[in-house]
């Protein structure tokens, strides 16, 4: 019997283990998945967590619960992968031989990376939104704080989720608004980029956004370090900026796995191949979700869209077929922007978010780059679809793995 | 769009990065360095030349991977090329402004 092995059930990794368990089948095939923790979040949640808007309960539930009965959850810690060999070294001295691998391993916050961010002011007046333990802090201590300096931080790209930190802004001023306290909260968006998101049009939107909603932006910062004792951030370059409460997202890395194992680059991001997702390494492992380092977003849509295409290739792969080179690097995201309002934004490596209708050319309902309160029901809708519909591998209908150009206001077809 | 520096015509951006590599040379450099206010030292070409032989090689640039690089450290690279280093290199060194942002 051959064997595929799933290394993360998070997002990534539990959608590959449901496609794939309709194809790869006892007694030819054996699929184990393989995760030491034992709860899944739905980590666009965080993004709520803070606001009250979202309770624990509500992003929190069981890995075993979204696992395929016909595939073998490996509830423990894996010491190192040996690509070489095919196989995995289980922490508790096991090992597992594998025919197919793939890799979801996902990204997570490395704040050791930046002088002074894990100082004395960890999660008293220096928190992160990207960790359910930073989120519920951070919901803490909103609750209660009497209003300053709020400033809002990326330290380096690329990050899980880029928007994220801009609805974290966005929210943050409809969340005091709503509290009568505006007035006493100053928000300062810092970021490395030289504007307020990597893509030019969306940028012209969003800054437009964050002016109108007396969100002051800092471009172009790169942080050298947390001065704890003055409360400051201080970039390279020497420019400081105060805060009575930061809100960071940290450096975010690969699985350490990924390093121990030699398969990393410098942020342990495993070398992918951007159009077929398989590694560039080894010809029989496969990467998906935010452990690569194809320029995608790290974001679940990413992976969901992913997913489809990396089913199939690996049908192909196990067939002797030629691999498909088909991912375009499809992202579709909801930005919250407050008050109940949202953008959606719908892009991949070639061609940038523009305005239009979604998903239908011409009707919507959903519109794209332009707020409004669809795009937010649309948002709080998928947390729904997320646990019933996207983990599970269900096809979404109307909204195919590669991205549809049609009903998008382009100018020209460009590479951005 | 086309642009004339140096006496010569280069394609740029909309934001003034060249959309030719070939296009550049030693005297290019030298006039976008002093249109972005800095004077060139042999320090300054130590690193145009890396980041140069970086982009040739296809190697994704970011400010952590210069910092890494032995090269030159973040702090230095500041002092170089102020306010926004990796940009302000890029674009003098005549190459795309780097896409570590997506």
């Amino acid at each position: 019997m051959k064997h595929l092995v799933i290394l993360g059930a998070g997002t990534a990794g539990t959608m590959m283990a449901n496609h794939l368990s309709h194809h790869l089948k006892r007694p030819d095939w054996r699929i184990s998945i393989i995760d030491e923790r034992t709860e899944h979040h739905y980590q666009p949640g965080y993004l709520f967590l803070p606001f009250d808007i979202y309770e624990p309960e509500d992003i929190v539930k069981s890995i075993e619960e979204f696992i395929p009965k016909t595939v073998d959850l490996i509830q423990g810690s894996i010491g190192k992968v040996v690509p070489g060999e095919n196989k995995v070294l289980m922490g508790d001295g096991s090992v597992l031989v594998y025919d197919v691998m793939i890799v979801a391993t996902g990204a997570k916050i490395a704040p050791e990376e930046t002088t002074g961010m894990k100082g004395s002011e960890w999660h008293q007046s220096v928190f992160d939104f990207y960790t359910f333990e930073g989120a519920l802090n951070l919901r803490n201590k909103l609750r209660d704080w009497k209003g300053g300096k709020l400033v809002i931080h990326i330290t380096e790209m690329p990050i899980k989720c880029p928007v994220a930190p801009l609805e974290f802004a966005f929210l943050a001023d409809s969340y005091f608004k709503h509290k009568h306290m505006r007035d006493k909260v100053e928000i300062t968006y810092v970021t490395p980029l030289s504007g307020a998101f990597t893509k030019p049009k969306a940028t012209a939107t969003l800054e437009h956004l964050l002016e109108e909603k007396n969100i002051h932006i800092e471009g172009d910062f790169a942080i050298e370090q947390v001065d704890n004792e003055h409360k400051q951030i201080i970039d390279y370059g020497g420019r400081a900026i105060p805060f009575d409460l930061l809100v960071t997202v940290p450096t975010n890395k690969g699985d350490a796995l990924m390093e121990r194992s030699g398969m990393g680059d410098d942020l342990n991001y495993v070398p992918t191949h951007k159009a077929t997702l398989q590694s560039k390494q080894y010809e029989n492992v496969f990467v998906l979700g935010d452990a690569s380092n194809i320029p995608a977003s790290k974001a679940g849509s990413v992976a969901h869209f992913e997913a489809e295409i990396l089913t199939e290739n690996i049908l192909r792969f196990i067939k002797g077929e030629p691999l498909k080179e088909e991912f375009d690097g499809h992202a579709n995201c909801f930005i919250e922007t407050g008050n109940g309002k949202a953008l959606l934004i719908d892009f991949n490596y070639t061609h940038e978010p523009v305005e239009g209708a979604f998903p239908f050319p011409g009707l919507g309902p959903l519109r794209l780059l332009k707020e409004s309160r669809m795009n937010h029901m649309g948002k709080l809708a998928f947390r729904w679809v997320y646990w019933h519909m996207l983990l599970k591998g269900t096809h979404i209908p109307f909204v195919s793995p590669t991205m549809s150009e049609s009903g998008k206001k382009y100018e020209k077809a460009e590479t951005v | 769009m086309e642009k004339v520096i140096a006496g010569k015509t280069i394609h740029v951006n909309e934001e003034g990065f060249m959309t030719d590599f070939k296009e550049w040379d030693n005297t290019i450099g030298e006039a976008l360095a002093v249109e972005n206010e800095i004077s060139l030292t042999p320090r300054h070409w130590e690193i145009l030349n890396y980041i140069q032989t970086e982009y040739k090689n296809e190697v994704p640039l970011s400010i952590r991977k210069i910092g890494k690089s032995g090269v030159v450290d973040i702090k230095e690279f500041y002092q170089l090329f102020p306010k926004a280093p990796l940009k302000t290199a890029t674009k003098i060194a005549g190459i795309p402004k780097p896409a570590s942002c997506i």
